[in-house]
């Protein structure tokens, strides 16, 4: 994570023109900070590892802003190219099922048919910090990944 | 968390980076269409509560509880919302599962037709608009019993919204008075189910079972019109009534087929909404009455002591009565909605609409579920009325009990007894003694026959009232007598014969001749010592208006 560190450090200059992002477009929110980095690496498991890689990022935001230059007033967004398509209904039978063998055998580790996975969610360090190694049950931290499901006998 | 606003394409577009925004949509004066100046958002970093805490005096205001519920309904079909593996509550792990329920690569959803008939119908029984163009949504989060790292939801345009359902809930001091209220629906949603996790906290993992992965959900979001826990468990119960009535899920509580969230929150009426926070883990009617006042009393006290209410997630100790804490919530978290690219819209029809010449498997025709609804319990609840002379609130009772009201049913069907009588019996007398006992109609010791027997011989007068209630007690037993039997060899019948019965008018007056003064004396009291020594003598086997009778004509003579 030196790299990461190395970023940081240039970064702390407040007021110091955006070195490293591409020009300025018209909504003007090029620069990306280390909170939303952070942000983003958590919701996506993603590694922001180096510098060039938010460089790459920034970019990629820019020529995706270069949209606002069209003029949708009025206009339904598309989502996908799908739209006009019928949405095929499938008759309620039962088809499909009963390869529990099978699925299993993907699975690193397996306990009477029931896959394995980690306790809860690993929390992941905050920026500039060593990554831990994964962590068991006693060590909780409190910023882990916001996680949906309860707790279930 | 503090970050600068970052708005990624256009103002308004879903896609902006959604917690950080919460707070700074709502400031007056910003409006929706505008361009926010980059400078100016970054100076905002801190994303200000929308009520500030103030110190507040203990008992200063009167406290108003604001609860929202979000309920999770499991679609009673015979196979998964998107794939062909079977729906069953008890089954051997991992053995109902599909490739695409595994979420390996190469496998796409495909939509079920049952799912989308019972979310039309349960749409129309509770009011709501059903959207003709709806569409699909991938709500992403990691973990592990989510295999695909994302749940198609209906987040955006739902297949059903804004309905209401109407429920009862009995007020005043006698708890007498029923009183009929409405909730907005906000909108019904069809999702998928996650798989089940099971903790084993002592080697440190976790057991992912896939069976209920994908199995077909409906998610009823309910406007936070709603008070205190009573009102709760009144919805709750009324839409699993519904539910059951239409078929479109068991909602058994119980058996994980309904779950409902609270989200709850307190403020002073006339001031900004509180903070809220959400209580989840409550599988029972009960529990959800109990979590909910809990939770309202907490965030009461902790204000009035100068505290602040965290916007956190809490679960519901059962064995405490209590709510802690679960996990922070870190701010708001981002499910990073976005359209499912696999599904095109679903487009419902109603009959004028129709296109002709389609197969009419892949059409669904809003106006043919329409006509296929049955009977509600709302209107069978009034039919009750209506037909026995009920009151409101023993239809409600009725209903509530499961199987309570076919078991009234049935009595009514073999007895000739009035229906109000019927009634009194079922609500009063079965009803106390199952609850005594805590058992469910089902598992009755006394048949609807065997009551409507007992209440056929009180109707004809071969027993009183007191009597019937004895014999109840012994049918109760299960002893496998029957009414008649228990009466005959216990001697119970009342004494019909009205010259006996003289005789023992006689009888008693001549051994009490100071009772029979004081009633020649003009005692009021007196004549109802007398009709109850003549009763002890008859060992209540005599109606005590006959009684009376005799003894008057006898006094007066």
């Amino acid at each position: 994570m030196w790299a990461r560190a190395v970023w940081l450090a240039l970064r702390v200059p407040l007021g110091r023109r955006r070195g490293f992002t591409c020009q300025a477009d018209s909504q003007g929110s090029g620069r990306i900070t280390a909170d939303v980095i952070e942000h983003l690496e958590r919701l996506a498991l993603v590694d922001f590892g180096s510098r060039e890689a938010v460089v790459r990022l920034e970019k990629a935001v820019a020529f995706a802003d270069r949209l606002h230059a069209v003029d949708t007033d009025g206009v339904e967004p598309m989502e996908s190219v799908l739209e006009d398509r019928c949405l095929y209904l499938r008759s309620d039978n039962i088809a499909e099922g009963n390869c529990a063998e099978e699925l299993l055998q993907n699975s690193h580790r397996v306990v009477e048919e029931y896959f394995v996975a980690p306790p809860g969610n690993i929390s992941l360090p905050q920026l500039g910090e060593q990554l831990p190694f994964p962590t068991d049950s006693s060590s909780h931290s409190g910023k882990g990944i916001p996680h949906e499901h309860v707790e279930e006998q | 968390m503090a970050a600068p606003m970052l708005r990624w394409g256009c103002p308004g577009t879903r896609w902006a980076l959604a917690g950080i925004g919460g707070g700074f949509r709502h400031r007056r004066g910003a409006s929706i269409g505008s361009t926010p100046n980059p400078t100016r958002e970054q100076s905002t970093v801190a994303q200000k509560p929308l009520h500030t805490a103030q110190k507040l005096r203990k008992g200063e205001h009167k406290w108003a509880a604001v609860v929202g519920l979000e309920i999770h309904a499991q679609i009673s079909s015979n196979s998964k919302l998107f794939s062909g593996s079977q729906v069953c509550f008890a089954a051997p792990p991992n053995s109902l599962v599909s490739f695409f329920d595994a979420s390996l690569p190469g496998t796409l959803p495909v939509l079920n037709r049952r799912c989308v008939e019972a979310a039309v119908m349960t749409g129309l029984a509770l009011n709501c608009h059903i959207n003709k163009k709806s569409s699909f949504d991938r709500k992403h989060y990691f973990y592990a019993d989510l295999p695909a790292g994302y749940q198609i939801t209906q987040q955006r345009l739902p297949i059903a919204a804004n309905g209401s359902l109407a429920y009862s809930v009995c007020v005043g001091k006698k708890r007498g008075q029923l009183v009929s209220k409405r909730v907005r629906i906000k909108q019904i949603q069809l999702e998928q189910d996650s798989g089940k996790s099971l903790h084993d906290d002592l080697r440190a993992q976790t057991l992912i079972d896939l069976n209920r992965a994908g199995v077909g959900l409906l998610e009823v979001v309910l406007e936070p019109d709603l008070s205190c826990g009573e009102e709760a468990a009144a919805v709750v119960r009324e839409l699993q009534l519904i539910l059951q009535a239409l078929g479109t899920s068991q909602a058994n509580m119980a058996e994980g087929q309904l779950r409902v969230d609270a989200n709850i929150s307190v403020h002073h009426p006339g001031e900004p909404l509180g903070i809220r926070t959400e209580v989840k883990n409550l599988n029972s009617i009960r529990f959800l009455a109990k979590a909910i006042d809990y939770e309202i009393q907490r965030q009461i006290n902790e204000l009035e002591t100068g505290g602040k209410i965290l916007n956190e997630t809490r679960s519901f100790d059962s064995k405490l009565g209590c709510t802690v804490p679960m996990r922070d919530k870190e701010g708001k978290q981002d499910y990073r909605f976005m359209p499912e690219p696999n599904l095109p819209p679903l487009v419902l029809y109603d009959s004028t609409t129709l296109p002709a010449g389609v197969d009419s498997q892949q059409v669904i025709n809003i106006d043919q579920i329409r006509d296929m609804l049955p009977e509600l319990p709302s209107v069978t609840r009034e039919q009750l009325v209506q037909q026995y002379g009920l009151l409101p609130e023993h239809s409600v009772t009725l209903l509530n009990e499961v199987g309570l009201l076919e078991f009234f049913q049935n009595v009514i069907k073999e007895t000739r007894a009035e229906p109000k009588k019927v009634a009194s019996w079922v609500l009063n007398t079965f009803l106390g003694y199952l609850k005594q006992q805590n058992l469910t109609v089902s598992e009755s010791p006394v048949t609807p026959s065997a009551l409507a027997e007992l209440l056929d011989l009180l109707e004809r007068k071969a027993i009183s009232s007191s009597v019937a209630k004895q014999v109840f007690q012994e049918l109760w037993r299960g002893q496998g007598k029957t009414a008649a039997q228990i009466v005959s060899e216990q001697k119970l019948e009342l004494l019909q014969d009205p010259a006996a019965l003289e005789q023992l008018c006689l009888a008693t007056m001549e051994e009490h001749p100071q009772v029979v003064m004081d009633v020649k004396k003009g005692n009021p009291r007196a004549i109802n010592k007398l009709i109850g020594l003549v009763r002890k003598a008859t060992l209540s086997r005599a109606d005590p208006a006959l009684i009376k009778d005799i003894l008057e004509k006898r006094l007066w003579l």
